[in-house]
């Protein structure tokens, strides 16, 4: 099942030159670019491992290109994504956060089913990858 | 994980902007591409900017007159590679390294060789880290923000200490390298540094030293060249230089360029801070109350003349050219 999860992920996933302009364009509006990444794919999991800290200064989507890749090398299976994040005064929060790599088989999610009195039900969901420990998940993930 | 190319979207619009490539016996007209780009602007204004510096300027034309018939070559259909364009400028202290690389930076911008055209400018102390497994995130932070500009490294020879091997240098030079190597496209390096220890440095570091396409050297400017800087430097700050102020100025520089630790243009900008100092001096401490523009604007011989260049017999060595007004 294929996460969609952050802007564009009802499209293809974009290939390294439509990020790189994507990248370049939250650098034009002066936004700070972060790299991020984890193996847990739940909808709800919305803090993720930092790959380093947010790049204020970067001027060029080149630069920012080299943490991505650095970050994929060293989590070749797991979700990595970059947030831009707009400082401006009324603004001050993520202003676009997409998908750069995800792994290649995406288990899904399973449906739980929890009885409750007067035979109301709650529902949650629990992603088959987090079965396993962290770090171990997607098969040849390394901690 | 390599991404795959985004199937339909992107693929066919790409395909129909491309040309095609023009017959075999077509001809194109040079000054009709060459009004199209602003090469020549950006030429004219590097020659009224700087002056002297021929084999500087010969170079960047050199790189200009390619970007042009590459151009016209991808016109024809045939292969236009963005040609190396990393740097190591040598030259005495004072021949306008610095100053270049900044044109240089712009000027590659206006080419269309580097996307941003900044110009970050490091020494031996941003890149080299203090204790083992520093070096390499501190370069790499360098690098990631010389992305798309030019990184100019000042003083580049005390990257690499002969002497010691466990020097974190080494380490720093080899991150350099293989990303001069591997993002062409993204960015220019420029070493700088004294001549004489540049090329010990590249003796030491082959690899570098192949890596880098233009090897510039920057000659020692001339008295003629030195007082056209004077000139500049006085129009820079607003200051005129009458035509007797200007032969003792020649005079000026014609002895401190017999004097140790002469450093070319910076002398010459010393030079002139000082002669504004005298002036000021001068001008307040007149006996009349009044002052007009003019006589704010003129530097005169008589605030040359008190130089100590002049007044000192060449035996003595001068002290450093900052140091004290006599």
């Amino acid at each position: 099942m294929r996460i969609t999860q952050g802007t564009f992920s009802y499209l293809p996933d974009l290939t390294d030159e439509e990020i790189k302009d994507q990248l370049q364009y939250c650098i034009d509006n002066e936004w700070s670019v972060a790299v991020e990444f984890t193996d847990d794919p739940h909808p709800r999991n919305v803090y993720w491992e930092m790959w380093g800290l947010p790049m204020f200064d970067v001027p060029d989507a080149s630069g920012v290109m080299l943490e991505v890749a650095a970050c994929r090398e060293a989590y070749p299976v797991h979700y990595v994504r970059v947030s831009a994040f707009d400082a401006q005064l009324t603004r001050q929060t993520t202003a676009l956060s997409f998908l750069v790599q995800r792994p290649p088989e995406e288990p899904g999610f399973q449906l739980e089913r929890q009885e409750g009195p007067d035979r109301t039900i709650r529902y949650t969901l629990r992603g088959y990858a987090a079965n396993s420990p962290e770090g171990q998940r997607y098969g040849r993930g390394e901690g | 994980m390599p991404r795959p190319a985004a199937g339909g979207s992107a693929a066919p619009s790409s395909e129909e902007e491309v040309e095609q490539p023009l017959a075999e016996d077509a001809v194109l007209d040079i000054d009709e591409i060459r009004r199209e780009s602003d090469v020549d602007a950006v030429l004219d204004r590097l020659d009224v900017e700087l002056v002297g510096l021929l084999p500087v300027k010969t170079r960047i034309r050199e790189i200009a007159a390619l970007l042009l018939v590459d151009r016209m070559r991808s016109q024809f259909g045939l292969s236009s590679s963005r040609p190396a364009l990393h740097m190591s400028f040598t030259g005495s202290p004072g021949t306008g390294k610095t100053t270049v690389a900044l044109r240089m930076a712009e000027l590659l911008h206006g080419l269309g060789y580097l996307r941003r055209g900044h110009l970050v400018s490091v020494t031996r102390d941003d890149l080299v880290g203090q204790y083992i497994g520093h070096t390499a995130p501190k370069t790499k932070e360098v690098l990631k923000r010389a992305m798309g500009g030019v990184l100019f490294i000042d003083e580049a020879y005390y990257l690499y200490k002969e002497d010691n091997e466990r020097d974190y240098g080494a380490e720093s030079v080899e991150i350099l390298l293989q990303v001069m190597e591997n993002q062409r496209d993204d960015l220019v390096v420029i070493l700088a540094g004294y001549k004489d220890r540049m090329d010990d440095f590249f003796r030491s570091n082959p690899g570098m030293s192949s890596r880098i396409a233009h090897h510039i050297d920057f000659p020692d400017y001339t008295v003629d060249e030195l007082a056209a800087i004077a000139g500049l430097i006085a129009a820079e700050h607003e200051y005129v230089l009458p035509g007797d102020t200007t032969a003792v100025l020649r005079d000026y520089l014609e002895k401190r360029m017999r004097q140790p630790r002469f450093a070319n243009a910076r002398s010459v900008r010393n030079a002139i801070e000082r002669a504004r100092l005298r002036q000021a001096n001068r001008l307040v401490s007149q006996p009349g109350a009044s002052v007009t523009k003019q006589q704010l604007q003129e530097l005169t011989p008589a605030d040359f003349l008190a130089s100590r260049v002049f007044t000192e017999h060449s035996d003595r060595q001068s002290d450093d050219d900052t140091s004290g007004v006599c």
